[in-house]
């Protein structure tokens, strides 16, 4: 059973020769890797350094990294299940916010080795080199990796999230309909979870955090400007029709580098852009 | 010219006496018992930090404001009454209580 169908495999590859080339390459490639890296572990354990930043506002001391060793055979493959290893069983005073541990409520995000993500959507480097978890950047520390998200809710806020309408709904007590076409401009700006990676790693907003909307406050103005349903447009475009607002991207696009969901906040701000100058 | 009489105060110091008079501000518009409790927490809260809290520690003391900031645009809600604080063996946090 097998056989035949390995050779059917390779029946169908050689229609076309250097992709099956590639398949094999790799397959060796990866072979030969696993051989390599089997006997310089240890058996039995596998350790790894988490440096971690600590700050507790009711203790007078500067905020530390502090080194937490974990065996990551006896742990998941996330940065955050590693740090509910270390709070379960080695600190249980590290304090960090998460809640569905799969990317979609945005609780979990941190800067971890350097960069903006959610610490359920890293996987843990698998190199013995320490990984550094410390809280976003720019943010105000609540304690250890718990940043004031205040500022970054209430932009939010200011852009009125929410569908308005100048006109009832042509059927009263019925929803309001959508062309298909309609419903796809929404893409690519509806799954934003507002974790806030995007704006903690834009530089502009870090020297203006209080003038600027950043890139998910924008993303989201841009979602409802361009909603079919929205008959506010204009009052939105005007809203943030700002030199500091709006005119502080300068297309750096760390934005899009960070965001996890993969989404580009830089595209939709630019989108804002457009319409700014269509509409003057 | 020697030593002004009035300390010159720092632009923090500022900033913490103005949160100090703005509590004490919002504190006016409530009703009468819960003016005085929260009059005597507030109070107390200030006193006790400034007695904790070193005076080079600026973390704690921006911390502290910012937490106070917070404090104050809830209770400036007319919903809220006022603070109950609970005691916790290692120190006293406050909390806000919605009527």
């Amino acid at each position: 059973m097998a056989t035949s169908l390995v050779r059917r495999a390779f029946t169908r590859a050689q229609s076309s020769i250097p992709a099956a080339r590639l398949v094999i390459t790799r397959a060796h490639a990866s072979e030969a890797q696993a051989q390599k890296s089997e006997p310089t572990r240890t058996p039995g354990t596998n350790m790894k350094t988490f440096q971690i930043y600590r700050w507790n506002p009711n203790n007078p001391q500067k905020p530390e990294l502090k080194d937490y060793q974990i065996d990551l055979k006896e742990c998941g493959p996330m940065v955050l299940d590693a740090l509910i290893k270390i709070k379960n069983e080695i600190d249980p005073t590290l304090t960090f916010r998460r809640s569905c541990r799969e990317g979609i409520c945005g609780s979990c995000a941190m800067n971890i080795d350097g960069c903006n993500g959610l610490a359920c959507l890293t996987k843990i480097e698998s190199d013995s080199t320490p990984s550094t978890i410390t809280p976003l950047p720019h943010m105000f520390v609540i304690k250890d990796l718990v940043v004031d998200m205040t500022n970054f809710y209430n932009q939010y806020k200011s852009i009125e999230p929410w569908l308005k309408r100048k006109s009832p709904p042509e059927v009263p007590g019925k929803e309001i309909l959508q062309s298909k076409s309609d419903r796809a401009k929404l893409d690519g700006m509806y799954e934003c979870i507002l974790c806030a990676c995007c704006s903690t790693s834009c530089p502009s907003y870090w020297w203006n955090p209080e003038s600027y909307l950043g890139p998910a406050a924008l993303l989201h103005a841009n979602r409802w400007i361009m909603d079919s349903r929205d008959e506010y447009t204009k009052e939105r475009l005007d809203a943030v029709n700002d030199e500091f607002k709006l005119y502080r991207c300068h297309t750096i696009l760390n934005c899009a580098r960070a965001c996890p969901k993969g989404l580009n906040p830089g595209k939709q701000i630019q989108n804002i852009k457009k319409l700014e100058l269509l509409g003057a | 010219m020697g030593v002004p009489r009035v300390p010159r105060l720092s632009g923090i110091q500022r900033e913490v006496l103005a949160l100090y008079r703005e509590f004490l501000r919002v504190a006016r518009v409530k009703s009468g018992e819960d003016r005085e409790q929260l009059v005597h927490l507030v109070s107390s809260e200030f006193r006790r930090n400034s007695k904790e809290v070193d005076r080079k520690n600026f973390e704690c003391i921006e911390h502290l404001i910012r937490q106070g900031r917070k404090q104050l645009d809830q209770l400036k809600s007319p919903d809220t009454t006022g603070f109950s604080s609970i005691k916790v063996n290692v120190s006293s946090t406050t909390q806000t209580k919605h009527s």
